[in-house]
């Protein structure tokens, strides 16, 4: 048992190794650590979904994982989204119809947008399936209907250029067209 | 970040022995907090709630992980998460109710994180996937250097937030004893919003109809009703033997308000709890068995 751990995990992709107290939060790492401060701290008890990263591939509260729970994970912040300077299809979808709005809840909506339509790929998922998915991350601006219309709308323009390029387009794995998650409403 | 955090330390497990050992070696000075997917016992300590100083990480112990089909029962781990229930197939199809907690425990964030071993161990009366396991009759896998002891769901809850294990015992599982045939299942938690918020009101209940039409097994199982999960043994009696009518449906809804205490809180109210209660029941009823509604 040490007050120091020594932590080696992936973040957006690359390998680094930090020094942090072992339950020091994940997002307090990312932020005060890696220097990545796009990811936001909202209510600290999981329900804002503000600080929202993926933690090998699935969403998760930052602010409630441990340091000692991130060893050996790969995590995925909202800076990893883009390609270099190259806004992701997402990102451009919310600039493009409002889905920003003031801005705070966007990190974690975005990643939270991401990890849903990783699981739909190949197809549109409805309003109502993006609504639960996105239920875990709070904006309290003017309403989520921007928000919705902006994940759809990123994920016909994937679609329509997965059609376009029908060589590169992958076979629908099994399982990807069940509703996930909010199939229980 | 939070100072009070910096200081605290993390016990790392090999493996389950070692960590019983230590957990059982911590007894002799200040007890380590078992830390599983963190989404309660991080919700405390960013409140400056600090309920230890020491740790035992549970979460890479391979031993308290995934479900096992052992013919009779259904094994699932402790470190099982919400999102791993609900997209289990075997799950899905004998405990259809467990599967619809799963999918209310928080968000999708909460349920990739949270598991069902920390559910349990939480112990909270608004646990929501509480209720199900104790309509299941679920049987709780306590471990300790001592070995493995069996308790019943029934016997776990001794009083508020106080479960009938040593302290030095880990919830390493959940068996599931087989669905009972035909019965149907259901669940339902009435919160402030749809999603993510703490039950004022969780509710879940089995039913299944004998040949002759009358009631043969009955089980009903709140929480956020109580100090804590409770088996509504009244509202069982009234059903049981009873061909279904709206009149028994109302004995039953009477019968549920001596079975239940409901506090005022700061999510609800008593009467606003009793009334609620009594709605699920009689929606569960109508919706397992249409007859419940004829008058």
């Amino acid at each position: 048992m040490s007050a120091v751990l020594t932590l080696d995990f992936t973040v957006n992709g690359k390998r680094r190794r930090m020094h942090v107290p072992p339950m020091k939060r994940l997002l307090d790492v990312l932020r005060e650590d890696c220097g990545l401060t796009g990811t936001k701290e909202g209510c600290g008890e999981g329900e804002c979904g503000a600080c929202t990263v993926l933690m090998d591939g699935v969403p998760v509260n930052s602010c409630l994982v441990p340091a000692v729970q991130a060893a050996g994970v790969k995590i995925v912040t909202v800076e990893g989204l883009a390609k270099g300077p190259a806004l992701s299809v997402l990102q451009r979808a919310f600039v493009e119809r409002g889905g920003t709005q003031c801005g705070s809840c966007t990190p974690g909506i975005l990643v939270t947008a991401h990890a849903l339509l990783q699981r739909t790929k190949g197809r549109v998922p409805g309003d109502g399936e993006v609504r639960v998915a996105m239920a875990g991350n709070l904006c309290r601006c003017t309403g989520y209907q921007m928000i919705v219309n902006a994940v759809r709308a990123a994920a016909r323009e994937t679609q329509a250029s997965a059609r376009k390029r029908p060589a590169r387009a992958a076979k629908p794995k099994a399982g990807v067209a069940r509703r996930k998650p909010g199939s229980g409403r | 970040m939070r100072a009070a955090l910096s200081t605290l330390e993390v016990a790392r497990p090999r493996d389950l022995a070692h960590a019983l050992k230590l957990l059982h070696a911590s007894l002799g000075s200040e007890r380590l907090v078992p830390l599983a997917g963190g989404t309660d016992l991080f919700v405390t300590l960013n409140s400056g709630v600090v309920p230890g100083r020491r740790f035992l990480d549970l979460g890479k112990l391979r031993e308290l992980r995934g479900v096992r089909d052992q013919g009779d029962c259904l094994v699932i781990g402790a470190l099982t998460t919400f999102s791993e229930i609900r997209e289990h197939a075997l799950v899905r199809r004998r405990y259809p109710a467990l599967v619809a907690a799963a999918a209310e425990i928080g968000a999708w964030q909460i349920q990739n994180r949270g598991t069902l071993g920390g559910n349990i161990a939480n112990a909270s009366p608004a646990g929501d996937s509480l209720p199900v396991l104790l309509a299941l009759e679920a049987v709780v896998h306590a471990r300790s250097v001592r070995g493995t002891r069996e308790v019943p769901f029934t016997a776990l809850f001794r009083g508020y937030r106080d479960l009938a294990l040593e302290p030095d015992e880990l919830i390493a599982a959940v068996s599931l004893p087989p669905p009972p045939a035909r019965a149907k299942q259901f669940f339902r938690k009435v919160g402030t919003r749809r999603a993510q918020s703490i039950s004022k009101v969780v509710f879940a209940g089995l039913l299944r109809l004998g040949r002759d039409g009358r009631v043969d097994l009955a089980r009903v199982a709140l929480g956020s009703v109580a100090p804590v999960t409770l088996r509504a043994g009244r509202a069982e009696h009234a059903l049981l033997g009873a061909r279904p009518s709206a009149a028994v449906a109302a004995a039953a809804r009477a019968a549920l308000l001596e079975d239940i205490a409901p506090i005022d809180d700061i999510r609800s109210d008593r009467e606003y709890r009793r009334r609620v209660s009594g709605n699920v029941l009689e929606q569960f009823l109508r919706v397992v068995e249409p007859r419940f509604a004829r008058r």
